[in-house]
């Protein structure tokens, strides 16, 4: 392209403010891009829920068990093809800081409901004969260099005084959905309920079941609620990715967290290159003048600025996208799984670039617009 | 020839007919020019002259279509520019008029060759083509062997006419210099001036120059004083300078 000599030679005319600016759009960029991944890591529950998944909690709270008789009850009301019940165990594997989510499975129904988690065979049976076996997610084993065969103890103090309690690992699972769970660490319900306190003893955290068709959801949550109204346990009942997005909601509101500080760094990047944007125009009015008296259109004077304000942007984004490539991974391990995985897509630097350019066109285009509305005569009469 | 008596029937290349031009300052009108009639013809010279605020300028922007009158016409080699559009008449100041300012001008982050290049990129020319045209424009201006310095490498004698190269490059219909000695001391002044006169006896050009310098318009084929925002021929003035007398 022919004016491409013309750009880039105003582009350097200042390398510092050059610079600067390229890199005040790789630092909001690499802002930008921890705040998406964060919101996408709370609310990547949500997205990967099953539509014909329903969970059902104890009403008065999530913390409040069930009895687990109820889930017979449950798997007969016609619409529910499997039941399955969790309970969270809670304990802590050498340090606090090593957070990774345990959860006590139903080993009978686990499989039926969740199909989507894949554990080779043969550890799964092993894991169905041992008692004290565990099942942990590919990330979690990774992050700790389990392998199948481990000891894992993990020490508790839910249940009565601190206690160690011993794994063996059987299997590791995957997630066959991009971008699902493989933390969680599984151990039996069996041994579970036979090392809780009595109070604790034949009981559920939350159920969890498959229904024959999405479209049963309501009626199906309603004939569970109204089964278990008025007893001990009064139930809620409501699809995963309800339950999902409620559970994120518990650590705030952190949409509306990210949201705001999005748009702050948005309005302080407009503000920023809008600013740089001016100053560079209202310094080359009179070159800009020029321009236009040897015949260059007004379009191709607002081309001109647009496709400065576009190569500042596009460069500044890119590199702050890279920065972010290299940066996430080392903040996820930072965090110790205290965040859901931290993962930064192709379609969120995707996302990223598109904002970076549509910040540089929006910044680009009032000083541009200016500068195609000059008037000649009077641009030249100030030289 | 170059009238003002608005009543040539011959075909001019450039006709100015009753042109006038107002301007709104502080809630005052000011009416520069006043039914100024004009004729120019091809490969004529013609200087302007007057006091500072008498219109030079104005007349200059009026007749590139960088401005348009409050009344009258102009018409250019048959085209009539005052009821152009604001892109038809850019596009036809990049296909005829070359413009060489008082001072140059030239973008500072080019070299002399893209400085001279850019009235090019607006044509349908290859890179080759472009290149050859931009060297043969150097080359008239003696400038060949500083194609690749940037403006502040050059004197201001030597930034003036690579201003003249850019201004000759796409080889308009007329050039109009607004002061273009107006910035150089008296010897790159006459280099210049001896450089405009070659482009009108050699290569035919027709140039209508601003200056407030006597001795730059003798070089002119005539000399017209802007009074009362009318054109008045200045043969007296000119003939006075020629004697060496006062200006």
């Amino acid at each position: 392209m022919k004016f491409w000599r013309l750009i880039f030679a105003n582009l350097f005319r200042k390398k510092v403010r050059l610079i600067l600016t390229i890199g005040s759009f790789a630092i909001a960029l690499l802002l930008f891009t921890f705040l998406a991944v964060v919101k996408s890591a709370f609310s990547r529950g949500v997205e990967v829920a099953g539509a014909d998944r329903l969970v059902v909690v104890n009403r008065i709270g999530l913390i409040q068990v069930m009895p687990i008789s109820y889930g017979e009850r449950i798997a007969g009301i016609p619409g529910v093809k499997s039941v399955t019940h969790n309970h969270w165990f809670g304990g802590v594997y050498q340090d606090e800081k090593n957070f990774f989510p345990q959860i006590v499975i139903d080993v009978e129904n686990q499989r039926q409901v969740y199909p989507e988690f894949i554990v080779p065979d043969d550890q799964w049976n092993t894991f169905l004969k041992d008692r004290q076996g565990a099942v942990v997610g590919a990330r979690t084993a990774q992050r700790f260099g389990w392998k199948v065969g481990d000891r894992i103890p993990i020490k508790n103090s839910l249940y009565g005084p601190t206690k160690t309690w011993e794994f063996n690992l059987d299997g590791i699972f995957h997630n066959e959905r991009p971008g699902g769970d493989e933390s969680a660490f599984w151990l039996q319900w069996k041994y579970f309920d036979e090392n809780v306190p009595g109070v604790l003893k034949s009981t559920a955290g939350w159920y969890v079941l498959r229904l024959n068709s999405p479209d049963d959801a309501v009626r199906v949550a309603k004939t569970i609620d109204d089964t278990f109204a008025n007893s001990s346990f009064e139930t809620k009942t409501e699809t995963e990715s309800a339950f999902a997005a409620g559970f994120a909601k518990q650590f705030g509101n952190i949409e509306f967290l990210i949201l705001t500080i999005g748009s702050v760094v948005f309005f302080t990047l407009l503000l920023v290159t809008g600013n740089t944007m001016a100053i560079s125009v209202r310094e080359r009015t009179a070159e800009l003048a020029v321009l236009k008296a040897i015949g260059f259109t007004d379009r191709s004077i607002l081309f001109l600025v647009l496709a400065e304000s576009l190569v500042i942007a596009f460069v500044g984004g890119l590199l702050g996208l890279i920065l972010a490539s290299g940066a996430i991974p080392g903040i996820g391990a930072a965090l110790n799984g205290l965040l859901p995985a931290l993962i930064l897509s192709k379609s969120m630097l995707a996302l990223g670039l598109v904002f970076a350019l549509f910040v540089g066109a929006a910044s680009g285009l009032l000083p541009g617009i200016g500068a195609m509305r000059m008037r000649v005569v009077n641009a030249l009469r100030r030289v | 020839m170059i009238r003002v008596d608005g009543r040539s029937d011959s075909q001019s290349l450039i006709r100015a007919r009753g042109l006038n031009k107002t301007y709104s300052r502080g809630g005052e009108k000011i009416q520069v020019l006043q039914g100024l009639n004009l004729d120019v013809d091809k490969g004529d010279f013609v200087a302007f002259m007057g006091p500072s605020g008498s219109g030079k300028t104005t007349l200059l922007n009026l007749l590139g279509g960088l401005d348009v009158p409050s009344a009258g016409s102009i018409t250019v080699d048959g085209d009539e520019i005052t009821h152009m559009s604001g892109s038809k008449l850019t596009q036809w100041r990049a296909r005829h008029v070359g413009f060489i300012f008082q001072m140059y001008n030239l973008i500072p982050v080019l070299t002399a060759f893209q400085n001279v290049e850019l009235p090019l990129l607006l044509t349908k020319l290859s890179k080759s083509e472009r290149r050859k045209h931009v060297e043969t424009a150097l080359a008239v201006v003696s400038l060949a062997d500083r194609m690749h310095h940037y403006p502040r490498q050059l004197s201001g004698g030597q930034e003036q006419r690579v201003a003249i190269a850019r201004a000759i490059v796409s080889d308009p219909t007329f050039l109009l210099c607004d002061e273009p000695t107006g910035d150089l001391d008296r010897k790159s002044a006459d280099e210049i001036m001896v450089l405009i006169d070659q482009l009108v006896s050699k290569y035919g050009k027709t140039v209508l120059m601003v200056t407030h310098d006597p001795v730059v318009a003798t070089r002119a084929h005539t000399t017209l004083h802007l009074e009362k925002g009318v054109l008045v021929e200045g043969k007296a003035s000119h003939e006075r300078v020629l004697a060496g007398g006062a200006a």
